[in-house]
């Protein structure tokens, strides 16, 4: 099941030429291009790890493009995002998030109902590469 | 740069692998006013004194470039230029300054995407301890991607004397990354001429990968007067006629004395000028100052230097804080 989550995801893979597009348009506004992988699928895993700082002083999408292949090199197999912070006051916050990398084979979610109190049922999702110790889920 | 027109020979339009689409002839002229080089070079005349087998060889590199371009729209394969450079020359030429308007000419022909200039030393690049010099140097050339890299006194970079430098890993870094990402940046190597030959001997990676050499003469003494001239006009200053005869005879006699560094002493000596002005002022009691009596320079402000005396500045704990004196 292919992973939707930030913007573009129910477009096809971007290819490295827009992902450059959109790295320098964050730039030019601006923002802050922040590179994160994991290997959590789950919707609630907000806080991804982080390859490097924030890049804040960088002109040109080329620098980005160049962490982000080193990134791939080591973190191929795993979800890759990159996103845009905004430091501007009022906003200070993440402004734009896509996935740029994501894992060849994506098995999805498995649905857990747990029947409790009155036979009422709580729902939960759970991915399947998440039953793996982490850093052997995609691999 | 040539204002002919020039259109290529048709027999080589027909040999190449001609794109499609592709123009039968170029206007070089048209090409070069559209690219918004003509007010560069206007401002490089304007701003910059003397210097002209620089700015010959910047106009020559700019139709260099200009003609690639137009061949590139014939389909005549051409590779991707190698744009670094090296600057040498004594301290004060302008360098710097002409690394700022090169970054304006390459971007204005497309050479570079963005047309900032990040200026670093060997401080910048090279890191204390092991493993700290790899993450430096890149994060530097991730800066600037898409700009020019300004290295100034690269020959730092190589120490000989201590084997265990982290100076040669910065090198291999940089190496590497003006050859393969030649679109990326362009970098430019600047420093003092007699060292920087002693680092392209022990570096001939660099030399091979450096296609531009480029050396800055000294300037002759009307050109410091000139610059010393156009200092002070931007700082609303002018000099009387005597002070502007005794400017020439201090320069003159600052020029054969250690530690020169031509446009920066220049500034340097005026600044102080404009100290001891200030102090004549304030010291004298002739009732209220004029407009003339504040934004004119004095003879006797130059005369009280100790250029005059016979001793150099620098010896006497004058402030030369801004020169970087000679080589020691």
């Amino acid at each position: 099941m292919r992973l939707t989550q930030g913007t573009f995801s129910f477009l096809p893979d971007l290819t490295d030429e827009q992902i450059t597009a959109q790295v320098q348009y964050c730039i030019d506004q601006g923002w802050a291009v922040n590179i994160e992988f994991t290997d959590d699928p789950h919707p609630r895993n907000t806080y991804w790890d982080m390859w490097g700082l924030p890049m804040f002083d960088i002109r040109d999408a080329a620098g980005v493009m160049g962490e982000l292949a080193s990134c791939r090199k080591i973190y191929g197999d795993r979800y890759i995002r990159i996103s845009g912070f905004d430091a501007s006051h009022g906003w200070e916050s993440v402004r734009l998030s896509f996935i740029v990398n994501r894992p060849a084979n994506e098995p999805g979610f498995a649905l857990e109902r747990q029947e409790s109190d009155g036979r009422r049922i709580l729902y939960s999702t759970r991915a399947y590469a998440a039953q793996l110790p982490e850093g052997e889920r995609y691999s | 740069m040539a204002a002919t027109l020039m259109a290529i020979p048709p027999d080589a339009a027909d040999a190449a692998p001609a794109a499609p689409g592709a123009p039968k002839a170029v206007d070089l002229r048209a090409d070069f006013e559209a690219s918004g080089l003509p007010e560069i070079f206007a401002q490089l005349d304007q701003e910059m004194v003397g210097l002209a087998p620089i700015k010959r060889r910047l106009r020559e590199t700019a139709a260099l470039l200009l003609v690639d371009r137009a061949r590139q729209r014939f389909g005549l394969a051409v590779g991707a230029p190698t744009l670094h450079m090296s600057f040498t020359g004594n301290p004060g030429t302008g360098k710097t300054t002409l690394a700022l308007k090169m970054a304006a000419i390459l971007h204005r022909l497309g050479y570079v995407r963005r047309g900032h200039l990040v200026t670093v030393t060997r401080d910048d690049l090279v890191g204390q301890y092991i493993g700290h010099t790899a993450p430096k140097t890149k994060e530097v050339l991730k800066r600037a991607a898409g700009g020019v890299l300004f290295i100034d006194e690269a020959y730092y970079l190589y120490r000989p004397e201590n084997e265990r430098d982290y100076g040669q890993e910065s090198i291999e870094i940089l190496l590497q990354v003006m050859e393969n990402q030649r679109d990326d940046l362009v970098v430019i190597l600047a420093g003092y001429a007699d060292r920087m030959d002693r680092f392209f001997q022990a570096n001939p990676g660099f030399r091979s990968r450096v296609a531009h050499h480029i050396d800055f003469p000294d300037y002759g003494e009307e050109e410091l007067l000139e610059i010393g001239e156009r200092q002070l006009e931007t700082m609303n200053y002018r000099l009387s006629p005597q002070a502007k005869a005794v400017f020439a005879q201090y320069i003159a006699l600052r020029r054969g004395q250690p530690h020169f560094a031509n446009g920066r002493s220049i500034r340097n000596a005026l600044d102080r000028a404009r100290l001891r002005q200030a102090s004549r002022l304030f010291q004298r009691d002739e009732g209220p100052l004029s407009v003339d009596d504040l934004t004119v320079i004095e003879a006797e402000d130059i005369l009280a230097s100790r250029v005059f005396a016979g001793t150099p500045d620098s010896q006497t704990g004058d402030s030369q804080a801004g020169d970087r004196g000679t080589p020691s």
